[in-house]
């Protein structure tokens, strides 16, 4: 590790500036400045490179873990199955028509979302957002290849030269494979992996898989490569959002305006001056990956990598000062003497609706069926006098089974006096066998039939009826219960 | 014009403006992002190439209005006849199927049924609806094909020869006839008799209160309306004589119905199929109106 001297570093950093300044926010239309951020060690640092390397493995992993589902399944333990329509994860399997659990998965990550935001900020914008993931590692590609900060900026200065065309080609090669290899892994999801990667390398995957992980390489090469903080400062609505998410309680990366001001350098202290911590070395600029002045307070542009907390540490360490001039806090602690409260309302708030939808989820996914039944009743016509005078009613029952073998069942029908049931096959009873393939859905049209003498007796009130239909299991449970309309003459 | 043009830096910016002014609000003159500029440029070039490729523009010839045809000679009407092509060439082995398998053999392949069932329900829906209704239900004097009452027998075969030849069909020799005599107005009966025969007929289904009518009526039935209508009014399949003793009257089952059909007879007709449909579409309307629920079992068919 090398060792960082804050005054005078061996990659002399103390001219930083900061990029997005406040005082320079009314220079409209202004071009980008290119944001060169210094490399940094420490706790915050730490935690970046663990979370980098949890979700990317999850990321490149996830499709190749197997799970074995039984014959004629797939046994990918993620996959999305578009031409089956079902999504697989683990031991839960979701049918297109029960996408609402994605909207439940969608509704419980915006409420952890709110949680974090309130209690530490913007957490999932500084550790865990795929474009902070990417754009980590994208930057620290450039650095392996092109050298620090210092460096950086003295290539970008110099002329072209055959050097400086090769590093750059490099770096951008580089990104183009790593964003390549991002947009070929998303692609798994969606089929068989295995099958998948044999078939992208001969050449004869289907086209919109080549599509997709192409536009994904392309994208991942510009927002990661190319556009960085700009993603976060003008293209991500989550900045604007998260305003109304934070308020004095919430842990936010702030410099210490009591602690530090005035700030000054170690030559003005040691000449006489009163100063504050802060001895103006811009090392919190220096690392900033969206170019901003921490001690300029808390800013939209402000990610909460807490990057700055780091290099500060670092500077404090050096100069032995206490650390933390630069830290997570409440607003109200650096000014005042206040208390930090993640345990609040609101906090309690996102928490109790994140265990109710997360109930509901978990209780809905526990009780719901693996058989899906349907009723449909003839409308057309409406009922069939016979000639023995019986009233027969016409149903079509479509049963989904969600079981992975052939199903035996029986339907049952129940509610009006000598109600019997017949199929198109002419068999007739009280109940009618039916057997159901895997993992498929069929229909069959059922004939219920109320004898004539029923109709004399009135069983039907001016014409109409309701019925009950069971489907039942070779051991006899129902099921599945359902009401149906039966409709005869107004006798 | 005046020569003096000044260029106007906007100070913060330091962009060119326009020059106008309102109100003390000058408009800024930035120059489209080259990206922009030249994704123009490449639509342009992509659109001259397209209208030489592909038909475009239109001119007047001498008869009336034509157009380029283009270097690819596309058109969507070819496009259009090539995808309707493609389907009826993927139906025709259905078709083809269903037209050389007997009714045991279709219903035997679930693919081949379902097939039939849906042409046979567009068949019926284009040619049948107008008469039996869209759901088969009938009216008053055409049949509802629902029901398990048949004229002339609900077997596929039955169905499928009745959809074939018609009822009564002045083009087909072999068409289903039967000549109900008009009892009244041809008068082999005068309105007394007419009168007791409907009484009769009336007490097959437990209607009638007039036992004098009933006894007379009984008589005249022996003789006259039996031969068709069998003994007890158990109906003829095979002469297409109704079953008198049942829920079902196509012309209505009160007396005043009854009497007129007795008195002047009533004569349905039903167009002869065969010349108009294929057969493999008259077999899939057979398929199709057997499946309603009223059609019977045939005796040889183990299903
Ligand atoms: S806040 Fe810390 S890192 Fe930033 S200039 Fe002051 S001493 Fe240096
Ligand atoms: S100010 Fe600090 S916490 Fe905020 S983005 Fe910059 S380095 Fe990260």
């Amino acid at each position: 590790m090398e060792k960082l001297n804050p005054i005078n570093s061996p990659l002399g950093t103390p001219d930083a500036a900061a990029v997005n300044r406040g005082d320079q926010r009314d220079q409209l239309y202004a071009d980008r400045k290119k944001v060169y951020p210094r490399r940094v060690y420490g706790q915050f640092r730490m935690i970046k490179w663990v979370v980098m390397a949890l979700t990317l493995s999850v990321y490149y992993l996830l499709p190749w873990i197997r799970f074995d589902r039984g014959l004629g399944v797939p046994d990918q333990a993620f996959l999305i199955d578009f031409p089956t329509r079902k999504a697989y994860f683990f031991g839960l399997e979701i049918w297109a028509q029960e996408v609402y659990y994605a909207t439940g998965l969608l509704i419980l990550a915006s409420l952890a979302l709110f949680l974090t935001t309130s209690a530490i900020g913007r957490a999932w914008c500084g550790y865990a957002c795929p474009q902070t993931v990417w754009t980590d590692l994208f930057v620290h590609i450039e650095r392996w290849i092109q050298g620090d900060r210092n460096q950086r900026i003295k290539l970008d200065k110099s002329p072209w030269s055959a050097k400086k065309l090769f590093l750059k080609v490099s770096t951008h090669l580089a990104w183009l494979v790593v964003a390549a290899l991002t947009g070929g892994a998303f692609v798994f999801y969606f089929g068989d992996a295995p099958t998948l990667a044999k078939q992208f390398l001969t050449g004869t995957a289907p086209l919109t898989s080549y599509l997709f992980a192409g536009g994904l390489t392309f994208s991942t090469y510009l927002l990661g490569g190319i556009a960085r903080e700009q993603v976060c400062i003008y293209m991500c609505p989550w900045p604007r959002i998260q305003g109304a998410l934070v308020d004095e309680n919430t842990l936010l990366v702030s410099y210490d305006k009591k602690r530090g001001e005035p700030r000054g350098s170690l030559k003005a202290a040691a000449a006489g001056d009163v100063l504050g911590d802060c001895i103006d070395c811009k090392q919190c600029v220096a690392v900033c990956p969206t170019g901003i002045d921490i001690r300029d307070g808390f800013q939209l542009e402000c990610i909460q990598c807490a990057l700055c907390v780091d290099a500060c540490n670092g500077v404090m360490d050096k100069i032995e000062r206490p650390r933390n001039l630069i830290r997570y806090a409440p607003e109200e602690h650096v000014t005042k003497k206040g208390t930090s409260l993640i345990f609040r309302a609101r906090t309690f708030i996102y928490m109790g609706l994140i265990v109710l939808v997360g109930g509901i989820m978990l209780a809905s996914l526990i009780v719901r069926a693996d058989l899906d039944v349907n009723i449909i009743k003839d409308r057309n016509p409406l009922f069939v006098r016979l000639s023995s005078g019986d009233v027969r009613n016409g149903y079509v029952i479509r049963l989904m089974n969600k079981q992975h073998a052939d199903r035996p069942l029986a339907i049952r029908a129940s509610g009006l006096k000598g109600l019997t049931l017949r199929s198109t096959d002419h068999a007739e009873g009280k109940e009618l066998q039916v057997s159901l393939p895997p993992d498929d859905s069929a229909a069959f049209k059922v004939f219920a039939v109320l004898p004539a003498d029923a109709i004399t007796e009135g069983v039907l009130t001016s014409g109409k009826g309701e019925i009950t239909f069971e489907i039942v299991d070779m051991d006899g449970h129902v099921i599945s219960r359902q009401n149906a309309p039966f409709n005869g003459p107004r006798s | 014009m005046s020569d003096k043009h000044e260029k106007d830096i906007d100070e913060i910016s330091g962009v060119e403006t326009t020059g106008h002014e309102w109100d003390g609000i000058k408009e800024l003159n930035n120059p489209l992002p080259k990206w922009w500029l030249y994704t123009f440029y490449a639509c342009i070039l992509f659109a001259i190439g397209y209208t030489i490729v592909y038909p475009s523009w239109p001119f007047p010839s001498s008869d009336g209005w034509t157009y380029v045809k283009g270097t690819a000679d596309y058109a969507q009407r070819t496009e259009v006849a090539d995808e309707i092509g493609a389907v009826k060439a993927e139906q025709a082995k259905y078709v083809d199927e269903i037209r050389s398998a007997d009714f045991a053999a279709i219903t035997a392949s679930d693919e081949l049924h379902d097939f039939a069932l849906q042409g046979g329900k567009a068949a019926f829906g284009d040619n049948c609806a107008g008469c039996h209704g869209s759901g088969a239900q009938g009216f008053k004097g055409f049949p509802n094909l629902n029901d398990d009452d048949w004229l002339w027998g609900g077997t596929i075969d039955a169905i499928y020869t009745t959809i074939q030849h018609g009822i009564r069909s002045e083009t087909d020799p072999e068409t289903r006839l039967s000549d109900m005599p008009r009892f009244l107005a041809d008068g082999i009966l005068d309105r007394d008799g007419v009168l007791d025969v409907t009484e009769y007929v009336l007490s097959l289904s437990g209607k009638s209160e007039d036992a004098a009518r009933v006894a007379r009526g009984a008589v005249v039935y022996e003789e006259q309306c039996a031969a068709c209508h069998m003994e007890g009014g158990a109906g003829s399949h095979d002469l297409g004589a109704p079953k008198l003793a049942d829920a079902i009257w196509l012309y209505g089952g009160d007396r005043a119905a009854i009497y007129e059909t007795v008195a002047y007879a009533r004569r349905g007709v039903m167009p002869a199929w065969a010349g108009r449909l294929d057969d493999a579409t008259i077999k899939q309307l057979a398929l199709y109106v057997y499946s309603l629920g009223g059609g019977e079992a045939a005796p040889m068919e183990g299903r």
